[in-house]
């Protein structure tokens, strides 16, 4: 874990993003969520990585954490930093909190429909941002509200009409201009297109490699479509039950797969080719948050599972610079999944 | 928009002849009549004389009908108790009313909306539990005992207020005001706290903090307009019940208002009384009620869209579910 951070000051300083060793539970009354267990996410400039995993792996939890949010009570953030362009963010004053969110890292939301303001309209609602950052006048920020607007394919003219008066698609969009309005260093896009139909997705993945292009953001991408990340992604982090078990580039992961869980996310895709074959759904489902193994969290689904998985605890292993999997199975020299061999 | 307004004061006609109606027919179940008041004064024919003249002799539906009759002519008839006319006693006492229900219902908006809040940011803390359990006690506690609790500290041993009437300008207002304000601060206190505790955790709230809004601005700006409407429609309630007339703390403080007169006129049978002043009532309630209504939509864009008529109203509805 510590020989990517010990890497040359060049790449220390073109990092955006600088997560070490990040763990967030949620500390209910009667049971503890661990939600996140010691992650590290290191993400360079213009670059966009991609957050796979299924429902409850934690990846809201690490966006949300990336601007302090997250929801106090219950969730406690236990331990790690955070540094966004070297600063700590998990230190700062609610003052420097405030800059930094929106300026320098701004987040897409998951559900278009509850994450806006339903008695304010659409124009206020992007122009704010734009006011809180750019110090500017109402006008001006008006103004500025509109070009987002448009650049996101929505006309001017629609500014001042409330959220209720748009469609699903639309409201992300807005969500979308609301997010980019100030041009943020960084990213966090959450699943930004799951509500959408396949049109305005295309569409609105085109806008933001468009951006990346245009302003050099850097992004972190959630989702669990592993066909958008082979779209726009530089980079692929799975995540387990809170744990990043398989990262490295895209050719990486989705050419050179190693951990069985990977594998068996890419099994779960149905195959165009060959209609006939059946889909092979990972069997169970996720370990109970509250309950996690002391080893492999995957084990009890995992068809390579060996009997020491269960309670050795893991540690990551570097396939190559930028590849590293999660998987105890590999201490034997002779160990291959089968995905691997077809290849 | 119009359309709605002049729908909701049509609305009121059948309300009126309803409530009429019932007090006729309730004050005819009650024994005796108006004369009972001076029958011991009276010899037996004066009494007939004075039935006959205030048509007390008749059938109840009879007398509805001259009632009804007058009242289509805006004339709400004469008190049968002091012969004054029923319009001149209530502009006459309606002054005092509503400056005590706009004082009271003022003071507790003005305390109850910034506690709701803060117990709800703070929920579970002590100062949550705090404004819950005074909330509680505003709510369970008789506002007669309240009043005289009021009276014993602070006329009679104190000695800074009077304990009666409004003969000292403000001074005379302070103890009424708080006695009926406490009900609505409770009822605010309560209503905002929950209000804003659905709101706090709602996910355009995370929007505007993620983009860097100040939380007090988070909280004023983005939260409370969206938790406005059930606070607007427990203030709307408490206003319009407040325009009747505090009948018990107005005659525990013997304050000159609509519900001090209004018990003496029951206890009359003074029944032209009693009717012309509901008949007010109900229409400062109506008028309140509408308010809020309106103030609905001025608050809330989806309901806005709802009061338009036609084939928007179809869509605006489909787009508030959906939003």
């Amino acid at each position: 874990m510590s020989e990517i951070t010990m890497n040359s000051n060049a790449r220390e300083d073109s990092l955006v993003l600088d997560i070490r060793n990040l763990t967030i539970h949620y500390v209910m009354e009667d049971a503890t969520v661990e939600a996140v267990n010691g992650i590290d996410i290191q993400l360079e400039k213009g670059k966009i990585l991609g957050i796979v995993g299924e429902t409850g792996a934690g990846k809201t939890s690490v966006c949300l954490s990336i601007l302090n949010l997250i929801p106090d009570p219950p969730g406690v953030i236990k331990s790690g930093e955070i540094y966004i362009n070297g600063k700590n963010i998990l230190t700062a004053s609610p003052k420097e909190m405030n800059r930094i969110r929106g300026k320098e890292v701004a987040m897409i939301f998951q559900d278009p429909m509850s994450s806006l303001n339903p008695v304010l309209t659409v124009g206020d609602q992007i122009a704010e941002a734009i006011k809180i950052h750019a110090h500017c006048s109402d006008h001006e920020a008006w103004d500025r509200a509109e070009k987002m607007l448009e650049m996101v394919g929505i006309p001017k003219e629609r500014m001042a009409e409330y959220p209720h008066q748009f469609s699903g698609g639309m409201k992300q969009r807005v969500v979308i201009a609301i997010a980019l309005s100030c041009s943020p260093a960084l990213l966090l896009a959450d699943e930004p297109t799951t509500a959408l139909d396949v049109t305005i997705q295309a569409q609105i993945l085109n806008m933001m490699e468009r951006l990346k292009g245009q302003l050099n953001t850097s992004m972190l991408f959630v989702t669990h479509d592993l066909g958008i990340v082979a779209e726009i992604c530089d980079e692929v982090a799975v995540m387990y039950a809170g744990r990043i078990i398989e990262r490295g580039t895209l050719v990486d992961v989705f050419n050179h797969t190693k951990h069985p869980y990977t594998e068996g996310l890419f099994n779960s895709l149905p195959n165009i080719e060959d209609r006939k074959s059946e889909l092979k759904p990972i069997p169970g489902l996720m370990p109970d948050p509250t309950k996690l193994p002391a080893g492999c969290a995957f084990a009890p689904r995992c068809p390579y599972a060996r009997p020491e998985c269960i309670d050795t605890p893991q540690t990551e292993r570097s396939f190559s610079d930028t590849h590293r999997v999660m998987c105890s199975a590999y201490n034997d020299p002779s160990f291959k999944i089968e995905r691997e061999e077809i290849d | 928009m119009y359309r709605y307004i002049v729908n909701r004061v049509l609305m009121m006609i059948p309300v009126i002849i309803g409530v009429t109606f019932l007090i006729f027919f309730m004050m005819d179940l009650a024994p005796g009549d108006a004369t009972d008041v001076v029958a011991m004064e009276y010899s037996e024919e004066a009494l007939q004389q004075l039935r006959e003249d205030l048509h007390l002799d008749e059938p109840l539906l009879v007398r509805y009908f001259i009632y009804m009759k007058d009242l289509l002519r805006g004339d709400l008839g004469y008190s049968y108790m002091s012969q004054v006319h029923v319009w001149d006693l209530y502009v006459q006492r309606f002054p005092y009313t509503l400056v005590l229900a706009v004082s009271s219902v003022l003071l507790g908006v003005v305390l109850s909306i910034p506690l709701g809040i803060l117990a709800a940011k703070k929920n579970g803390s002590l100062t949550d539990n705090a404004c819950t359990v005074a909330a509680m006690f505003g709510l369970s506690v008789p506002n007669f005992w309240f009043g005289l609790l009021l009276i014993l500290l602070f006329s009679k041993i104190l000695g800074w207020f009077p304990s009666y009437g409004a003969d000292e300008g403000w001074k005379s207002l302070v103890l009424p005001a708080i006695t009926v304000g406490i009900d609505t601060m409770a009822a605010l206190v309560r209503t905002t706290r929950s209000s804003m505790l659905d709101v706090l955790r709602a996910d355009y709230l995370r929007t505007a903090r993620a983009k860097g809004v100040d939380e007090r601005v988070v909280i004023n700006k983005h939260g409370l307009r969206n938790a406005l409407i059930p606070i607007i429609t427990v203030f709307g309630g408490q206003l319009g019940g407040a325009f009747g007339g505090a009948v018990i703390t107005e005659n525990v403080f013997t304050w000159p208002g609509l519900g001090q007169s209004l018990v003496a006129g029951i206890k009359a049978r003074d029944t032209t009384l009693v009717c012309g002043f509901i008949i007010m009532f109900v229409i400062m309630i109506s008028v309140t009620q509408l308010l809020v209504d309106l103030a609905y939509a001025f608050v809330d864009p989806r309901i806005k869209s709802q009061y338009a008529s036609g084939k928007t109203k179809k869509r605006a509805q489909k787009g508030g579910v959906q939003a």
